[in-house]
């Protein structure tokens, strides 16, 4: 029998659905005398419960917010303790179409959907959804409850039809189901049986949750072998271990470990529980500290696994097909670089092409060059470094990624990996005896960057010929980025999209990278207008390597001086993606210089120089 | 009532969140108010990075007005278990009689431990809030975000997907977590049985000098409670549910004298937790406005 079942609970606001759950409350003893109180006390507007009768729906709301619109907004969790011992807790994802996201993140941890359908109107469009969702999320069953039978009478034929419609949905998708006819207001199945329903002899609401059990092989979580996420590394004197919940099977004293991503083999030595008791074996879902009979380096974000695991399905890899629900307003944008924190890793993401968006009623697959706000789509993902992801069909802990917006820290996506596409392991980093510092060291220099950002006209080239110039005069070793040159050549094949500006910015991130290490100090000049694309080529240096100037010159001094015409080709409409016109310029926020390029060239290079000798 | 293994996954899911703290922040800190949560809150961190020690240092916000033997037991608990403790106290020195509850406690609670976490430079703050507390705690996340000012937005909370918290921050944001978001009441007392954690005593039933004052029994703790006309402290067998500021916090009579009754008697009363809690009586939703000021 399993001890706590997580339940997710949906259905829409008039569906009685916070009717439902303040029923199974109050029927458990989960609700106590005041609250009931306040809930016999208390009416809203156009309210019908007669005076003096508890109103079940009061004992689950929360938000103010809610309380104002009548509606539920949020993922909300309740407890009941079933007189098996069993603990049920149920998270309560809205009904409201538009919160896709919570619905989805209610049912990222279920076992078992509760599925409110009412009886009057029949299965609708958003039924197909949230069983679809619920599909999507790995829940493989569904107690689906035929809720407001008093108002037809308590009528059989009704509820057959009902029946017969949730299951075909049901099954189409995969997943197990019943149908339980009930009354949430008159209280009938719910707890107790109903006298008014003898045309019935199934469980009630509360007995099918008492009763469930995972059928055999389904639980979304099966995997071939241990998975152990090291979060965090325990020192203590002479003691080194890394600490971490178990997941997929369960791990043993003395198994064979492989490190996923370096493959360095070792075996447990001593396996740890909580509290620091030493253990023979620990169950998935077990928090244990781990030691290694060899030295090995392992930190925070690696993966231990068995070296089976890790030459089957765990391989490192570089490339994912993966399903994301994009949870932030502002849509996804193809070759930007994202954070994806897969487990207690965190690296660099890029969503490199966009497969299809999911009609989540019929489950068609749409063509789809973006996802917005509750979509869902296919997309392919590039990582800077190879991860060890599983399916998330096979386990949900180790298939399930976030991605993070890198300025903001929004999680814009939650993301379900399909299958990888390119394996790490034929592309492995060599490493040369001559390094950066052996070349900047013949060339008597410290290697930098200057990434000169601004709006067109605002006088980055100049500047960078400037400061080439002067440096180039005290013996120093320089090259010149310059956004239109290279549009020329290597990004040729970019426009000026969102999208392409972030590929732009990419690649000239990558080739700077290649010249610091050359030994060079390289000065780009490269509108670069979003933060986001900004901070990912930040990312790929050291600090103190870098130094982003803003080039802020005022925009008439820009648009007058327009020494390309292309203020005047945007202002005749020719030039739709101008930056500072029709597409934003986001300032830096925390430049390490600013500088007015409406002034004299050679004095702003002076203080660029003086910024290289810092 | 769930079953001994409910205890275990509890137990598993809140080492999970603090080890996870530990690794992905840079500054944490552990709240402590001396209560049952939070005495649970320790013994599972020190559980968690055992052979280790707790990577992080204790705060307590003390606002000078709470029981005598809340205090002599923190110093007690900093002291076994080797803690790293800083007290906090606002120095306005606001009192509950002269500045009325609600105000009383954004001075001496709210304001005094946002500077606690501001002058720490503390990038996340755990706390042992549970959802079956109150029913706006129901909504919260375990990974609670905080925008500067240590604001609490409930439309900018993140979503939480699987046990994956998103634990970035942008400039000024801080998180608040709270690893026993799914324990119940009754799980902490059995918990603090079967893993024997020590409790302040003013949980368990003794002859308590108290006054009665709209119909709840206010402990006189000491002489700085003032006494209204006609008012008489008298001895009687008294325990409290939650502990807080002793002029705020509401006594209950009660036989509960050890663990074991304490859970018999629960499992009787059908009372709310926090019925006991004077400054939370203003308005159903007022925990709610506290924590978007800042209160925990």
């Amino acid at each position: 029998m399993i001890s706590m079942l997580r339940v997710v609970a949906c259905g829409s606001v008039d569906d009685g659905k916070s009717t439902l759950i303040g029923r199974l409350l109050a029927g458990t003893g989960g609700a106590t005398d005041d609250q009931l109180d306040y809930a016999r006390r208390t009416r809203r507007g156009g309210s019908t419960i007669a005076a003096g009768a508890v109103d079940y729906s009061l004992l689950t709301d929360g938000l103010e917010a809610e309380h104002e619109q009548g509606i539920t907004i949020d993922v909300a969790h309740r407890f009941l303790d079933l007189p098996s011992g069993r603990r049920v807790i149920i998270a309560d994802a809205p009904g409201h179409e538009q919160y896709t996201r919570n619905m989805a993140v209610a049912a990222s941890t279920a076992d078992v959907a509760v599925l409110l359908v009412d009886a009057t109107k029949g299965v609708r469009e958003q039924t197909h959804r949230h069983l679809a969702i619920c599909a999507l999320m790995g829940v493989r069953a569904v107690i689906a409850v035929a809720n407001k039978l008093d108002a037809v009478d308590y009528d059989q034929a009704v509820f057959e039809k009902l029946a017969s419609e949730v299951l075909a949905a049901a099954n189409g998708l995969d997943m197990a189901a019943s149908v339980i006819p009930a009354s949430a207001v008159q209280g009938d199945n719910v707890v107790e049986p109903s006298p008014n329903l003898p045309w019935y002899d199934g469980p009630t609401l509360l007995g099918a949750l008492s009763e469930w059990e995972p059928a055999e092989g389904s639980r979304a979580d099966d995997a071939g072998g241990y998975r152990l996420p090291v979060q965090y590394v325990i020192r203590a004197d002479d003691f080194r271990g890394f600490a971490g919940t178990v997941i997929g099977a369960p791990v043993r004293r003395g198994d064979a470990v492989a490190v996923a991503g370096s493959g360095v083999a070792s075996r447990i030595d001593r396996l740890i529980g909580p509290g620091g008791g030493d253990l023979d074996q620990a169950a998935p879902g077990t928090p244990v500290t781990v030691t290694l009979a060899d030295d090995v380096d392992v930190r925070r974000g690696d993966l231990l696994t068995t070296p089976e695991a890790l030459g089957d399905g765990l391989s490192p890899a570089t490339a994912y097909s993966a399903t994301l629900i994009w949870t932030a307003e502002e849509p996804l944008r193809h070759g930007r670089s994202y954070l994806m924190l897969a487990g207690p890793r965190t690296v660099p993401a890029t969503v490199t092409a966009v497969r299809g968006r999911m009609e989540v009623v019929s489950g068609k697959r749409l063509a789809a060059r973006t996802l917005g706000l509750n979509d869902i789509g296919t997309v392919e993902l590039a990582t800077d470094t190879p991860l060890c992801l599983d399916g998330y069909q096979e386990c949900r802990d180790t298939g399930s990624f976030l991605l993070v917006d890198r300025v903001s820290k929004e999680t814009v996506a939650a993301g379900m990996v399909r299958h990888a596409l390119r394996r790490g392991r034929n592309v492995v980093r060599q490493t040369f005896t001559v390094d950066r510092d052996a070349r900047q060291e013949l060339k008597g220099q410290r290697a930098k960057v200057l990434w000169l950002t601004g709006l067109p006209g605002s006088g980055k080239s100049t500047i960078a010929n400037a400061l080439e110039r002067r440096l180039h005069a005290m013996g120093l070793h320089t090259y010149v980025l310059d956004g239109d040159n290279v549009r020329s050549g290597l990004n040729r094949d970019l426009g000026f999209t969102p999208g392409d500006r972030a590929e732009n910015v990419r690649r000239v991130a990558e080739l700077t990278r290649i010249l610091l290490d050359a030994g060079l100090i390289v000065i780009v000049a490269l509108v670069s207008p979003f933060r986001t694309d900004r901070a990912a080529a930040r990312s790929l240096f050291p600090p103190g390597d870098f130094a982003e100037v803003w080039v802020d010159t005022p925009p008439e001094v820009c648009a007058s001086r327009d020494p390309k015409g292309l203020y005047a080709q945007a202002k005749a409409g020719r030039l739709p993606n101008m930056t500072g016109l029709g597409q934003a310029y986001e300032p830096p926020e925390h430049p390490d210089l600013v500088v007015d390029g409406s002034g004299s060239p050679d004095e702003v290079a002076e203080k660029l120089a003086g910024l290289l000798q810092g | 009532m769930a079953g001994e293994d409910v205890l275990d996954m509890l137990e598993a899911e809140a080492i999970h969140v603090l080890r996870e703290v530990a690794g992905a922040f840079r500054r944490p800190v552990l709240l402590y108010s001396i209560g049952k949560d939070s005495s649970v809150l320790l013994h599972l961190a020190m559980k968690a990075f055992a052979p280790g020690r707790m990577p992080f240092p204790v705060v307590h916000v003390d606002t000078g007005w709470k029981f005598r033997e809340m205090i002599a037991f923190r110093d007690e608990t900093a002291e076994r278990l080797g803690l790293d403790l800083r007290v906090h106290t606002n120095p306005e020195g606001a009192t509950p009689f002269t500045h009325g509850a609600h105000e009383y406690t954004r001075i001496m609670k709210t304001v005094t431990l946002r500077r606690a976490l501001d002058d720490g430079g503390f990038d996340a703050a755990i706390g042992g809030a549970r959802r079956d507390e109150e029913r706006s705690r129901a909504k919260e996340r375990i990974f609670s975000l905080r925008e500067p000012g240590h604001r609490w937005e409930p439309r900018s909370q993140r979503p939480e997907f699987w046990w994956r918290a998103n634990t970035e921050l942008a400039e000024g944001q801080t998180m608040r977590v709270f690893p026993l978001s799914n324990w119940t009441e009754l799980d902490v007392w059995r918990y603090i049985k079967r893993e024997d954690i020590p409790v302040v005593p003013l949980y368990f039933t003794a002859p308590r000098p108290v006054v009665e004052r709209n119909g709840s029994l206010i402990m006189v703790d000491d002489e700085r409670l003032p006494l209204e006309p006609g008012e008489e402290p008298r001895l009687r067998h008294v325990r409290f549910r939650t502990l807080g500021c002793y002029p705020l916090s509401a006594a209950v009579e009660s036989k509960a004298a050890t663990v074991d009754e304490v859970i018999d008697e629960m499992r009787r009363d059908r009372r709310s937790e926090r019925a006991g809690r004077l400054i939370d009586g203003e308005g159903g939703t007022s925990i709610e406005s506290k924590k978007s000021e800042g209160y925990f």
